[in-house]
C-alpha cells in the first residue's frame, strides 16, 4: 500500500499543478494516472494562454495565472514554450463588434481593464494577413500561448522534484472512505490518503457522482489540426467572435486550427477520432479569414478528451457532499491557462482551509438548486 | 543521374524545371522526368542540413515535394508530366498563398 | 450522413486490390477501387498494361512474375469495379466512409465495407547520410525500370539484404546499368537460423532456385559481391560522395553518385492503424501486423485488410488475399451464403498454406541486421524533422515511455510523411533504450490527413453531409454523469 497526505486522480495539468503546489508546502502528494501526464486534453490543447472574452467568474483567476505564466520559468524552471504574442477576437461585422464593445463596458465594469477594443486599422496592424472584411477586434495584448506537451512534463517534472508521487499506467477503479481516510484502488496496487483531489479531467464527472456531487456535466472531444511549416503569417493568437476558430502559428512555423467542432471518444478506451465533418467547417472559416492560408496543407488533425459544465466555467474546491475531498474539472475547453493559479488554490484550500481569489461561482453544489 | 535504356516511341513533352526548359516521356512521373534530366536534388529542407531528393518513389518518404505550377508540396514520384508544367524547386518554407 | 455510394470500397490497385475488386464485383457487389497511380498494377506490377508491348527486353527484365500481374489488370478492367486512379485515400472511418482526393478535389464517399490493399513499402534503412541526394532505395531504382524504362546513369552501388535487393540487382546489372558493387548486410546468423526452415519452403523450390539465379548472374556478370557486411554510410555534403562499409572487420569505402538501400519491406498499415484496428507485433518479420482472420477482416467491423499491408506475403499471398476479402465482402453483404463463400475459398486458403513456408524461410534468412533497426546516436531517424536515434534515447533516459510521447517531445513523426519513415525505428530505438520490447512500446498513433489536404481542399470539402457538433451547438444535459457514453457525440 502507498500512503500519501493527498491522493490526486489524474496526472493532467491540474492533478500535477495542484501536487506541486502541495508539495511547496512540503505535503506528500501522490498522483494516480491511467495514462501519463499530457495523455490527454493537457498535453493536446490549443496551448492558448487566454484571459480575453473569460466568464467574468474566471477573470481574477486567469489574470492571476496570467501572472504566473509571464514568470512561469519561476514555478516550474522551464520556459513551457510560453510566448506573449496577443491574443485577438475579430468582428467581422458590425454586430460582432457592437457585441465585443458591449462586452468591454461590461468588464471595464467589473473594474478590469485588460481587454482593449482595437478598431479596423488597429486590427489590420495586429493581424495584417487576416481577410479585408474585418472590422475591429477585442484585444489581449498580454495574452499568448504555450506548447501543451512541454508544459505537461515541465509541470510533471517539477512536481516530482518537489518530492511528489507520480504512478503512471494506474487507473483508479475503486474507492473507499477507511477511517478518516481516502482509499483507492488501482489494479493490483492500492493508495491512503486523508485527502482526496478530483483532477480526472474528461473522467472527472464520474468520480464527482461516486463522492455524491450532482453536477451537470459531460465530456467533449474538441478537434485540432495543424498545417506544414509555413512562412511568418500571423503574430497574436486568433479567435473569431461570430463562429468557431481559434487560430495560432507556432514559432517553427506551423500553423494549429481548431476552436469548436467537436469529434469523437470513447472514455472507457481512451481512444478518439476527428469527425471531417467539423474539420471542414474549420477549414472553411480558416480559408475565408486567411485567404493565404489556402494553400497551406494540413498534416495531422487529432482530438482530446475534455471535460464541459452545463455553464462552461469549472468545478473548482471541496466536495459539497463527501469530507477531505476536493474538486478541479470541467474547464469546458479553456483549462490550460487556468492551471498554475488552480493548483495553488486547492494547495491553499487543502493546506489552510482558504483561499484568496474569489472561487464561490465554481462551487460543486451549484447545480442542486 | 538515371537515363532511359533507349528512346522509347512514347509521345515527348516538354516541361520547365527552374526556368530551364526539358524534354521528358509522356506519361513519365515528375520525378523520374527530373532524375532522368539530371537533377537529383529537389528541394530544400526545412530542417538544417543539405537537400533533399527522391528517395522511395512510391510516395511514402515525401522527399521529393516540388512545386508545380504555383502550387508547393507536391510528390514529384507521383503526379505525371503534363506538356508546358512549370516546376520549382521548393523552398525550406514553401508559400502559401493559394 | 453521407450516403452510401457503394458497396465495397477497394483501397490500392496491386494484386490483392485488383483481386478483391474483381471478385467482389463478380458476385454483385458495386465496387470501386481508389488508387494513387495512373494505372493499376501496383508496386509490384507497376505499369504493367503500358509495358505489355514494350520492346527493348524490359519484359523479359521484368520476368514472367509480372506477366502474372498482366492477366490480373486485365480481369480487373474486364469487370464491373468502377476504377479511380490518381486517387489519393487520406481518411478512413469505421462507419464507412472514406476521404479522397483526386485532381486537387477531396471528397467523402461512403461504401458499406472498406478493404484495404495499401501494399507494403520498403523499410526505411537510417544509416548516416541516407537523406543525402543520390541515396534512394532499391525498389526505388525498380521503380524508374518499370515506369520510365531508366537505369542509373553512372556508377551505383546496391546495399542491403532481402529478395527485391538481388531482384533489382539482377535486372540493374542485366539492363546494362554500371554496378561497381552489391554489398549483402545479411548477418551471418541468419543463415544458420534460415536453414531450420527450409523444409518447410521445400514446396516452393522454383522460387528459391529463382534467388539464387540471380546472384549467380550478378556474380558471373564479374560485379563485386560483399558478404557480411556490418556497417553502411553514406558520405557526402552536398550530394552522395560515397558509401562506406565495413565487412569482416575490414573497413572500405567507394566513391558513387548512386546508392540504393534495401532491407525488405513492411505493410503499409496507416490506414489500418488510424482506425485502430487491432494489431500484433511480428518479432520475425520486426514490424506490425494488422491483425485479421483467414479472409482478411480485422477487429473493426466495416474494414478488411489483404495483401501486403496487413503483414507481408508476397505478391502471389496478397492475390489470394485479395481475392479471400472480396468474396468475404460479398457473404457478409448478402449476396452469396456462408456456404458459397467457403466453397469459393477453398482454393485461394490452399494457396496461402502452400505459400506460407517460403515465407518463414525468407522472413528468416532475410531478417535485417540489428543495426539497421537501432541504428547509432548520430543517424537521423526522422527525416523530415531532422531527429536522431541520439535524441530518442535522450527523451527515453528523461522517462518517455513510447513513441507517441517522442513525437510530442522530438517532433519525430510530425513531418509531411506523417511517421511512415521513422515510426518503427522510433519504436525500436525506444524499446532499447528502455529494455522492453517492441509490442510493449507500441507505434505512432496515426492521425488523419493521412496524405496531406490544404486548407482551401478541405474547406471544399465534397460529400460532407454529417450533423457535426461544436461547442456552441452542443446541449448540455442536466446531472448527466459521464463514464456511461452519455456524453458521447457520435
Ligand atoms: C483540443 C483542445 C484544445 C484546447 N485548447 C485550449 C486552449 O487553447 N487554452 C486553454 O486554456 N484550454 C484549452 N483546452 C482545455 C484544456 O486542455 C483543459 O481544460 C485542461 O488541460 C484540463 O486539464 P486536466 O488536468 O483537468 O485534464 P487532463 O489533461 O485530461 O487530465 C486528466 C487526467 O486524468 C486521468 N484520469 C482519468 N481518470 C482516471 C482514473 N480513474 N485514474 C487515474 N487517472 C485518471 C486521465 O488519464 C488524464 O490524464 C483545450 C482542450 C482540448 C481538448
Amino acid at each position: 500500500m502507498t500512503i500519501g497526505d493527498v491522493l490526486i486522480i489524474g496526472g493532467g495539468l491540474h492533478g500535477c499543478s495542484a501536487a506541486l503546489h502541495l508539495a511547496r508546502r512540503g505535503l506528500k502528494p501522490v498522483i494516480l494516472e491511467r495514462d501519463w501526464p499530457g495523455r490527454h486534453a493537457s498535453g493536446v490543447n490549443a496551448g492558448g494562454v487566454r484571459t480575453l472574452l473569460r466568464d467574468p467568474a474566471e477573470i481574477p483567476l486567469a489574470l492571476a495565472a496570467r501572472r504566473m505564466w509571464h514568470a512561469i520559468g519561476e514555478l516550474v524552471d522551464d520556459d513551457c514554450g510560453y510566448k506573449t504574442v496577443g491574443q485577438v477576437a475579430i468582428a467581422e461585422n458590425d454586430a460582432e463588434y457592437d457585441r465585443l464593445k458591449a462586452r468591454a463596458g461590461t468588464v471595464r465594469q467589473l473594474g478590469f481593464d485588460h481587454e482593449e477594443l482595437i478598431d479596423r486599422a488597429a486590427l489590420r496592424s495586429m493581424v495584417p494577413s487576416l481577410a479585408r472584411h474585418c472590422v475591429g477586434g477585442l484585444a489581449v495584448r498580454e495574452d499568448g500561448f504555450a506548447s501543451p506537451y512541454h508544459t505537461s512534463l515541465a509541470f510533471r517534472r517539477k512536481a516530482l522534484a518537489l518530492g511528489a508521487r507520480l504512478f503512471e499506467g494506474a487507473e483508479a477503479e475503486r474507492i473507499d472512505r477507511v477511517g478518516e481516510n481516502w482509499r483507492i484502488e488501482a489494479g493490483a496496487r492500492t493508495f491512503e490518503a486523508p485527502v482526496l483531489v478530483n483532477a480526472a479531467g474528461a473522467w472527472a464527472g464520474e468520480w464527482a457522482a461516486r463522492l455524491g456531487d450532482t453536477v451537470s456535466f459531460r465530456h467533449i472531444l474538441p478537434m485540432m489540426m495543424v498545417s506544414e511549416r509555413v512562412p511568418p503569417l500571423v503574430e497574436p493568437v486568433v479567435i473569431a467572435s461570430g463562429r468557431p476558430l481559434s487560430l495560432k502559428q507556432m514559432p517553427n512555423g506551423t500553423v494549429i486550427m481548431g476552436g469548436g467542432y467537436l469529434g469523437f471518444g470513447d472514455l472507457r478506451t481512451g481512444r478518439n477520432r476527428t469527425d471531417f465533418n467539423g474539420l471542414q467547417k474549420s477549414a472553411a472559416t480558416v480559408a475565408e479569414l486567411f485567404p493565404a492560408l489556402r494553400g497551406a496543407r494540413i498534416v495531422r488533425s487529432w482530438a482530446g478528451f475534455e471535460g464541459r459544465m452545463a455553464d462552461d466555467i469549472p468545478v473548482i474546491g471541496p466536495s459539497a457532499a463527501a469530507p477531505d475531498a476536493f474538486h478541479a474539472f470541467g474547464f469546458s475547453g479553456h483549462g490550460f491557462q487556468l492551471a498554475p493559479i488552480v493548483g495553488r488554490i486547492l494547495a491553499d484550500l487543502i493546506a489552510t482551509g482558504e483561499t484568496d481569489l474569489p472561487i464561490r461561482p465554481f462551487s460543486a453544489n451549484r447545480f442542486a438548486a | 543521374m538515371f537515363r532511359k535504356r533507349r528512346d522509347a516511341d512514347r509521345q515527348r513533352v516538354r516541361i520547365v524545371f527552374d526556368g530551364r526548359t526539358i524534354e521528358a516521356e509522356a506519361g513519365a512521373t515528375v520525378a523520374a522526368a527530373l532524375l532522368c534530366n539530371g537533377v537529383v536534388a529537389f528541394r530544400d529542407p526545412v530542417v538544417s542540413g543539405t537537400s533533399r531528393g527522391p528517395h522511395c518513389m512510391i510516395g511514402a518518404c515525401f522527399e521529393c515535394l516540388v512545386e508545380i505550377d504555383g502550387t508547393p508540396g507536391q510528390q514529384a514520384c507521383l503526379v505525371p508530366v503534363r506538356e508546358g508544367m512549370s516546376i520549382g524547386r521548393q523552398a525550406p518554407l514553401p508559400a502559401v498563398a493559394p | 450522413m453521407t450516403a452510401f455510394r457503394h458497396d465495397v470500397a477497394v483501397v490500392g490497385a496491386g494484386p490483392a486490390g485488383m483481386a478483391a475488386a474483381t471478385a467482389a464485383a463478380e458476385l454483385g457487389l458495386d465496387t470501386v477501387l481508389f488508387d494513387e497511380q495512373p494505372a493499376p498494377g501496383g508496386q509490384i506490377y507497376r505499369n504493367v498494361e503500358a509495358n505489355r508491348d514494350a520492346g527493348s527486353g524490359l519484359a523479359g527484365l521484368l520476368g514472367d512474375d509480372y506477366g502474372r500481374g498482366r492477366r490480373l489488370a486485365e480481369a480487373f478492367r474486364a469487370g464491373s469495379a468502377t476504377y479511380a486512379p490518381g486517387t489519393s485515400v487520406w481518411e478512413i472511418e469505421p462507419d464507412g466512409t472514406v476521404g479522397t482526393l483526386h485532381d486537387g478535389r477531396a471528397a467523402l464517399v461512403r461504401a458499406r465495407r472498406i478493404v484495404i490493399a495499401a501494399g507494403a513499402m520498403e523499410r526505411p534503412v537510417p544509416i548516416a547520410g541516407w537523406t543525402l541526394p543520390g541515396v534512394m532505395t532499391a525498389g526505388a531504382a525498380q521503380t524508374l525500370l518499370k515506369s520510365a524504362d531508366a537505369i542509373p546513369d553512372g556508377p551505383v552501388v546496391l546495399a542491403g539484404s532481402g529478395p527485391l535487393h538481388y531482384l533489382v540487382a539482377w535486372q540493374l546489372v542485366s539492363a546494362g546499368a554500371e554496378v561497381c558493387a552489391i554489398l549483402d548486410t545479411t548477418p551471418r546468423a541468419n543463415t544458420r537460423a534460415a536453414l531450420a526452415q527450409l523444409p518447410g519452403a521445400l514446396g516452393q523450390l522454383a522460387q528459391i532456385r529463382k534467388g539464387r539465379r540471380w546472384i549467380a548472374g550478378i556474380r558471373a556478370a564479374g560485379v563485386r559481391f560483399v558478404r557480411h557486411v556490418s556497417a553502411l554510410a553514406a558520405v557526402g555534403t552536398e550530394r552522395l560522395a560515397a558509401v562506406d562499409y565495413e565487412a569482416d572487420g575490414r573497413k572500405e569505402r567507394i566513391e558513387t553518385p548512386l546508392l540504393l538501400l534495401h532491407q525488405g519491406v513492411v505493410p503499409n498499415n496507416q490506414l489500418a492503424d488510424s482506425i485502430d484496428c487491432a494489431r500484433r507485433w511480428d518479432d520475425v518479420q520486426a514490424c506490425w501486423h494488422t491483425q485479421a482472420d483467414a479472409w482478411g477482416a480485422t477487429s473493426v467491423d466495416t474494414v478488411a485488410v489483404a495483401g501486403d499491408c496487413a503483414g507481408i506475403g508476397g505478391a502471389l499471398a496478397a492475390e489470394h488475399r485479395g481475392r479471400l476479402a472480396g468474396i468475404d465482402a460479398a457473404a457478409r453483404l448478402g449476396k452469396i451464403d456462408a456456404g458459397t463463400r467457403d466453397r469459393l475459398s477453398r482454393e485461394p486458403l490452399a494457396a496461402l498454406r502452400r505459400l506460407a513456408g517460403l515465407r518463414r524461410f525468407l522472413d528468416t534468412l532475410y531478417a535485417p541486421a540489428a543495426t539497421f533497426l537501432s541504428p547509432r546516436d548520430e543517424v537521423v531517424v526522422c527525416r523530415c524533422e531532422g531527429v536522431t536515434a541520439g535524441d530518442l534515447r535522450e527523451v527515453a533516459a528523461h522517462g518517455c515511455m513510447g513513441p507517441n510521447q517522442a513525437k510530442a517531445f522530438t517532433r519525430a513523426g510530425m513531418g509531411p510523411c506523417q511517421g511512415r519513415m521513422c515510426g518503427l525505428t522510433v519504436a525500436n530505438v525506444i524499446a532499447g533504450a528502455r529494455g522492453r520490447p517492441v509490442a510493449d512500446i507500441g507505434a505512432f498513433r496515426v492521425r488523419p490527413p493521412l496524405k496531406p489536404l490544404t486548407v482551401g481542399q478541405l474547406a471544399d470539402l465534397e460529400g460532407v453531409g454529417r450533423d457535426i457538433a461544436s461547442l456552441d451547438a452542443m446541449p448540455t444535459r442536466p446531472g448527466d454523469g459521464a463514464g456511461d457514453g452519455a456524453g458521447e457525440t457520435a
